[in-house]
């Protein structure tokens, strides 16, 4: 099976870079974005499979780049996972086509198992979820 | 034991039904007042009792005020309009009675005086002359006793009359004095010599010579009587004439005869006839009319019993006073009874009230408590994170460390810390509500089937604590459109509360039924431990847990709450400590639509 990225895009990095430790330390191709506008910067270049998003950050939110990717690369599934985001907007979210949205804290093995289950449904030759 | 109808819930949009046994009504009665949080709390007592009592008072006062003044003015004029009725017939008597006396003393005196100036003193003198004016006298006039001459040194000359009083001396007597003064004499009614009432008229004669004489003579009192009593003849009416002494002159029908005194104050009496109030001699209530006659020192007195020209007035007054006393009990007791239920009302209507109040702020409270203790989850889930993802990542770095000592101990230690993570995670998840299915699915589901499947789960943990659950299901129940999911969650958080409470087995009867057109209910009622009033209180207040620490968030009632309220339902609790809880659900047939975080 083809090795795929994933990219994580939190502003809070205490956060973000052990969740990237630990799941390479799980065989899977990580990159971290701290900001929204990173992300949106790095998108192509990184070329994920799936993002694993926060909501609430400074500048370019949660909500933004979902849209962003949702309507540049569709094939890209969008993982929400927030600690203070509320279910209006975990609804919003899903409603503009992210395929799940966790709160944090969340257990490794469920973000993994989420992701694997991301990637496999939304294959670039298929891509979906989006409206 | 369980009434035939079981409980329902008080309050709210619940209808009860109309066929309660007094069993129930009394129960009914005692849930209202255990019902908690919803208890309108206890008012200070009295309060109404004072508004009810000032209310009647007033009341009275404003209908009793003018009612009596109304038939005080009634019976003052009525009496006024009265004595003047009475009055003028009695100053006509006693005017009319007056003039007959004034008259009939005139013409004696007239009569005395004329024989005095028609007859020479040669022939008042005669003997025989005089016993023949005498006779004229007693013929034309009447009432005449005898008539006598007297001479200018008070010695009676002559005399014809039934005594033999020729010769004697009045030169010391008063009258003789006063007539010789003023010409005429008229005297009180007295004895004298002749031992029977009479009264005396004399007349000077002074001749152009300065000769004088004075003839003498006496009136029978009785024919002055009978023209005096004849007035005035009202039933009990009495006329009759008294000096200014109060001795009377004339015989009086109640006061006694002539020369007796009568007990009456002439003090005020006038010649303008003089009406006053008295009792007469049998302690009636009476009428005294008084005039004084104008040429002689008379009183001539009128008394008429009040009881016969009134008699009518009494009756009239009597019968009016019932009256009176009827209307103010009536006024009394509409009083009392109109303050009652209007006090009454107001006490109802203040009661609902407060209960709303009440009921409102409750809702506020769990509302803002609700949305304080997100805001605390949604800021603990971020350092939560970190420290889940730092802890996990020690416990990677451990496993993969061969050879490390420490390794399995530093293993243990993330992994506890992993643990507490856990728990805090639970709490702040279920305090923000959080669910993967995000939208609220309203669907038509059949209530009894959500009870059922939720039983389902329980079924083990229910055979394993040695609780028997009791279905009593309404089997006409009509589908309702609301969440599923949601509702299993309600129903499952209740029965676990149900079972934690019977930690040595019960019973749990569960009871649907529809109350009324818009709603379907639930009951799911235990024989466990019960609450007390505080944990009531504040039992659908999240964090708020009996159980010990680390065995129960304290959510699961709060979150069951807000979920019945976004679906539009109600959720009240009954409870007594150690005979058990029952929690009545109302769903409405359709959820609210608007389904907030």
């Amino acid at each position: 099976m083809k090795r795929w990225k994933a990219l994580l895009v939190d502003d809070e990095e205490e956060f973000v870079a052990t969740l990237a430790e630990r799941l390479r330390l799980r065989g899977i191709v990580v990159e971290v974005a701290t900001d929204g506008q990173d992300a949106l910067a790095r998108l192509d270049e990184v070329d994920p499979r799936v993002v694993v998003l926060d909501i609430m950050m400074p500048g370019v939110g949660g909500l933004a780049v979902l849209r962003h990717i949702r309507e540049n690369r569709p094939d890209v599934a969008v993982i929400l996972l927030t600690g203070r985001g509320t279910t209006k907007e975990g609804m919003e979210g899903m409603r503009l086509g992210a395929f799940d949205f966790m709160m944090k804290p969340v257990r490794i093995e469920e973000l993994i198992a989420r992701m694997i289950e991301a990637v496999e449904k939304s294959r670039p030759e298929q891509p979906g979820g989006a409206e | 034991m369980r009434p035939s109808n079981g409980p329902r819930p008080i309050g709210g949009r619940w209808r009860r039904r109309p066929h309660l046994s007094n069993d129930s009504k009394s129960r009914l009665a005692a849930i209202g007042r255990r019902m908690l949080p919803f208890q309108a709390a206890g008012e200070e007592p009295g309060r109404y009792g004072v508004l009810r009592r000032n209310m009647t008072l007033l009341m009275i006062l404003l209908t009793v005020v003018p009612l009596s003044l109304m038939a005080f003015i009634n019976h003052r004029e009525h009496r006024k309009a009265l004595r003047a009725q009475t009055e003028a017939p009695m100053r006509e008597i006693l005017v009319r009675t007056r003039h007959s006396g004034e008259i009939f003393l005139a013409e004696r005196r007239s009569a005395i005086s004329f024989i005095t100036s028609a007859s020479t003193y040669e022939q008042l003198a005669d003997q025989a002359e005089l016993n023949r004016i005498f006779q004229v006298m007693k013929q034309e006039f009447g009432g005449f006793i005898d008539v006598g001459l007297i001479d200018a040194s008070g010695v009676q000359v002559s005399y014809a009359g039934p005594f033999e009083l020729v010769g004697k001396d009045y030169r010391d007597q008063e009258w003789f004095q006063e007539v010789l003064v003023r010409g005429t004499y008229v005297s009180d009614v007295f004895l004298g010599y002749r031992r029977y009432p009479h009264f005396v008229i004399a007349v000077r004669h002074l001749e152009p010579d300065g000769r004088s004489w004075i003839v003498r003579a006496t009136v029978d009192t009785e024919l002055f009587s009978g023209l005096i009593g004849s007035h005035g003849n009202v039933p009990g009416g009495d006329t009759f004439v008294v000096n200014r002494q109060g001795v009377l002159q004339t015989s009086s029908r109640h006061y006694g005869a002539v020369l007796e005194r009568v007990p009456l104050d002439l003090k005020d009496a006038g010649l303008e006839p003089l009406i006053t109030e008295t009792v007469d001699r049998s302690g009636r209530p009476a009428f005294l009319g008084m005039a004084a006659f104008e040429t002689v020192p008379f009183v001539l007195l009128y008394v008429e019993p009040r009881g016969t020209a009134w008699e009518p007035w009494y009756t009239l007054n009597n019968e009016l006073f019932l009256v009176f006393i009827a209307s103010i009990v009536v006024v009394f007791l509409v009083a009392y009874r109109l303050a009652s239920s209007s006090v009454s009302r107001i006490e109802k209507s203040e009661e609902n009230q407060r209960r709303a109040l009440h009921e409102m702020e409750h809702g506020n409270k769990l509302a803002s408590i609700g949305r304080l203790a997100a805001g605390v989850a949604h800021e603990i889930n971020n350092p939560l994170a970190i420290i889940d993802q730092k802890a996990g990542l020690m416990m990677d770095l451990t496993e993969n460390i061969p050879g490390f000592h420490l390794g399995p101990r530093f293993g243990e230690l993330a992994s506890s810390i992993l643990n507490a993570v856990d728990r805090c995670r639970t709490i702040t998840h279920r305090l923000l509500g959080f669910a993967r299915r995000m939208d609220v699915e309203i669907r038509d589901i059949d209530v009894n089937d959500v009870l059922q499947e939720v039983l389902g789960f329980l079924e083990r943990e229910a055979l394993h604590r040695g609780v028997q659950i009791q279905l009593e299901l309404d089997a006409e129940l009509p589908a309702i459109a609301s969440d599923r999911g949601q509702l299993q969650q309600v129903f499952l958080n209740i029965l676990n509360n149900a079972l934690e409470a019977m930690p040595e087995g019960g019973k749990v009867v569960i009871r649907s039924w529809r109350p009324d057109e818009e709603h379907v209910s639930v009951s799911i009622e235990d024989n466990g431990s019960g609450m007390s009033q505080e944990t009531m209180k504040h039992l659908f207040e999240p964090f708020f847990t009996t159980k010990a620490p680390g065995y129960g968030t304290g959510l699961g009632l709060s979150i069951t709450y807000g979920i019945i309220k976004k679906l539009g339902g109600e959720i009240q609790v009954d409870s007594e400590l150690g005979k058990g809880t029952t929690f009545f659900v109302t769903l409405p047939m359709r959820a609210s639509p608007e389904m907030g975080a």
